[in-house]
């Protein structure tokens, strides 16, 4: 049982640490501009692909390093002449053109690198176990995208709250204008920020890439899980984008190694039913049958006890 | 010398025509005040001067045409903007504040923090803690040290005794005689007389969009009718 668990929980921290990796990026993108960026995780996809043919050429290495930087100047380029000028518009308009961008990065992505899986593998450099427990073995490569995470959450963590850049990105935050009028270029930070949110989504592409495969509908399967995480720690709230999606990374990997199910909470409660009852589907459900839905849930949850999310705290 | 020249200076809300040919300078060194009741288009002056409001008419800071300009081009030239509603960040500690005055990493320019501290030991004393919790008082200085922290050639310092008790008044207008000092020039947005007629060496009166008085602190004392027209209630 102990076993179970405590691979569970390295599963969970390896999931919740790659969904922070993006829900990073997109929480910065939030707080900064207030623009819910839907093309967030096609950025993640985007990140996957250049590291997929980065990497036939110059190894894994260069794909890490340079990918993320494609990825970022892509991410630059689409603040600097697409939203900027659609900003004026509000935010439904943004929201629409976020969302537009997503199926053109699909198609994109399916026109130049087609709708196959890639064989995009993470190094050898990786290919031992680091530990092992119960005669189970956990990758070196898992503890690399685990290294990965934190020391992302980190380094935004000090650059935002220690350095000048993250006093100014701080204060452009809330007061726009008075940070003009004090001689920072406000549009030209916001264009940084939503450059250096897309190339964490693209960091998290290169990592997860690998484990998660490479395929045109990647973006589509952690979309919505990512927007889910930001709304649950509070949107713009960096440690609170961390704490959910370790909360929605460990929820998801106990619920999918537990074999618990609706007949034992019936059986528990002392409710007895019918196999031959058209509902029987229902009543046998097991755990990790519904442990797509449980972030889901957790997000109703969140909005009806605590609507800013675990740790926002934006009236508004 | 002309620091800030303002010439024919028009501006809109929407279809609202705020400033209606507004004329006044600023010399070098000088405290010039812009006076006048609620709703006379005083703060969109200044607004306008910074670029937050799009001009019309000419803008000129040091011989150069700066209408147009976005507000931290403007910044960077040399003009410095004290803002109505002070706009402390609240979350941020006030060095933090004081820090985002500076438009460079460096503290290059006529004032350091340390200066900020010595004249206020008050912020001193509350360097660490947030700025939305300092007093009105409080907040007012900082946010005129914060600006100061970007080394501003001449500063527009809008409402800054708005709902101030007398005493940090009379602080203020220290500070302001203080800045003046170094050789910054200070354009001084005021409701009340208070402060403006003790500091000023010249002021204008502003009505309806446009001035209608320029005079100096002594010629406005002895203009009745002036006072009498546009400034008392």
């Amino acid at each position: 049982m102990s076993e179970v668990f405590i691979f569970a929980t390295l599963n969970g921290l390896v999931t919740g640490l790659l969904l922070f990796m993006l829900a990073s990026g997109l929480t910065l993108i939030f707080s900064m501009m207030g623009v819910l960026n839907f093309a967030h995780a096609s950025f993640y996809m985007l990140g996957a692909y250049f590291a997929y043919t980065i990497s036939g050429v110059i190894g894994f290495w260069g794909g890490l390093l340079f990918a993320p930087l494609i990825v970022g100047a892509i991410g630059a380029i689409v603040e600097r002449y697409g939203l900027r000028r659609v900003h004026a518009s509000g935010h439904v308009a943004e929201l629409v053109f976020t969302f537009g961008l997503a199926f053109l990065i699909e198609e994109l992505v399916q026109f130049f690198w087609g709708r196959d899986t890639k064989n995009y593998q993470s190094p050898e450099i990786f290919d031992f176990a680091l530990f092992s427990l119960f005669g189970q073995e956990f990758s070196a490569y898992r503890g690399f995208m685990i290294f990965i995470a934190i020391a992302i959450f980190a380094g935004l963590y000090v650059v935002l709250t220690r350095s000048r850049v993250g006093i100014i990105i701080q204060a452009a935050i809330s007061h726009p204008n008075t940070v003009a009028n004090l001689g920072h270029n406000v549009p030209f930070i916001f264009m940084c920020v939503f450059g250096t949110g897309t190339a964490l989504a693209g960091i998290a592409g290169v990592i997860a890439g690998p484990v998660l495969t490479t395929f045109p509908g990647m973006a589509t399967v952690l979309g919505s899980i990512v927007f889910i995480i930001v709304v649950i720690g509070g949107l713009g709230s960096l440690p609170g984008a961390l704490i959910a999606s370790l909360l929605v990374g460990l929820l998801q990997s106990y619920a999918i190694a537990s074999d618990v199910g609706m007949p034992e909470l019936l059986t528990l409660l002392g409710i007895s039913f019918d196999r031959n009852h058209p509902l029987n589907d229902l009543w046998t459900l097991n755990l990790p049958q519904i442990a797509p839905v449980l972030p889901y849930l957790l997000l109703v949850l969140v909005l009806i006890f605590k609507p800013t999310g675990l740790m926002g705290n934006r009236e508004e | 010398m002309t620091m800030l020249k303002v010439s024919n200076l028009h501006a809109f809300y929407d279809k609202s025509h705020i400033l209606q040919g507004v004329n006044f300078h600023v010399n070098a060194g000088e405290i010039v005040s812009l006076l006048g009741r609620n709703g006379v288009g005083r703060s969109t002056t200044v607004k306008t001067i910074m670029g937050e409001v799009e001009p019309k008419g000419s803008i000129e800071f040091k011989g150069e045409e700066i209408a147009g300009l976005k507000p931290f081009q403007i910044a960077h030239r040399g003009l410095g903007y004290v803002p109505e509603n002070r706009d402390i960040f609240p979350t941020l500690t006030v060095r933090q504040n004081l820090i985002l005055g500076l438009k460079g990493k460096e503290e290059n320019g006529r004032w350091t923090i340390d200066d900020m501290f010595s004249m206020f030991p008050n912020l001193a004393t509350r360097a660490d803690v947030p700025g939305g919790v300092l007093s009105g008082g409080e907040q007012q200085m900082l946010c005129m040290c914060r600006t100061l922290m970007g080394d501003p050639e001449l500063i527009m310092i809008d409402e800054p005794t708005e709902g101030l008790a007398p005493k940090v008044v009379e602080q203020i207008a220290v500070l302001l005689q203080e800045i003046a000092s170094r050789g910054v020039s200070i354009l001084l947005v005021e409701q009340k007389l208070s402060i403006a007629l003790k500091i000023s060496q010249r002021l204008y009166v502003m009505g309806h969009g446009k001035v209608v008085y320029e005079g100096t602190p002594s010629s406005l004392l002895e203009a009745h009718d002036v006072r009498a027209e546009w400034l008392e209630v």
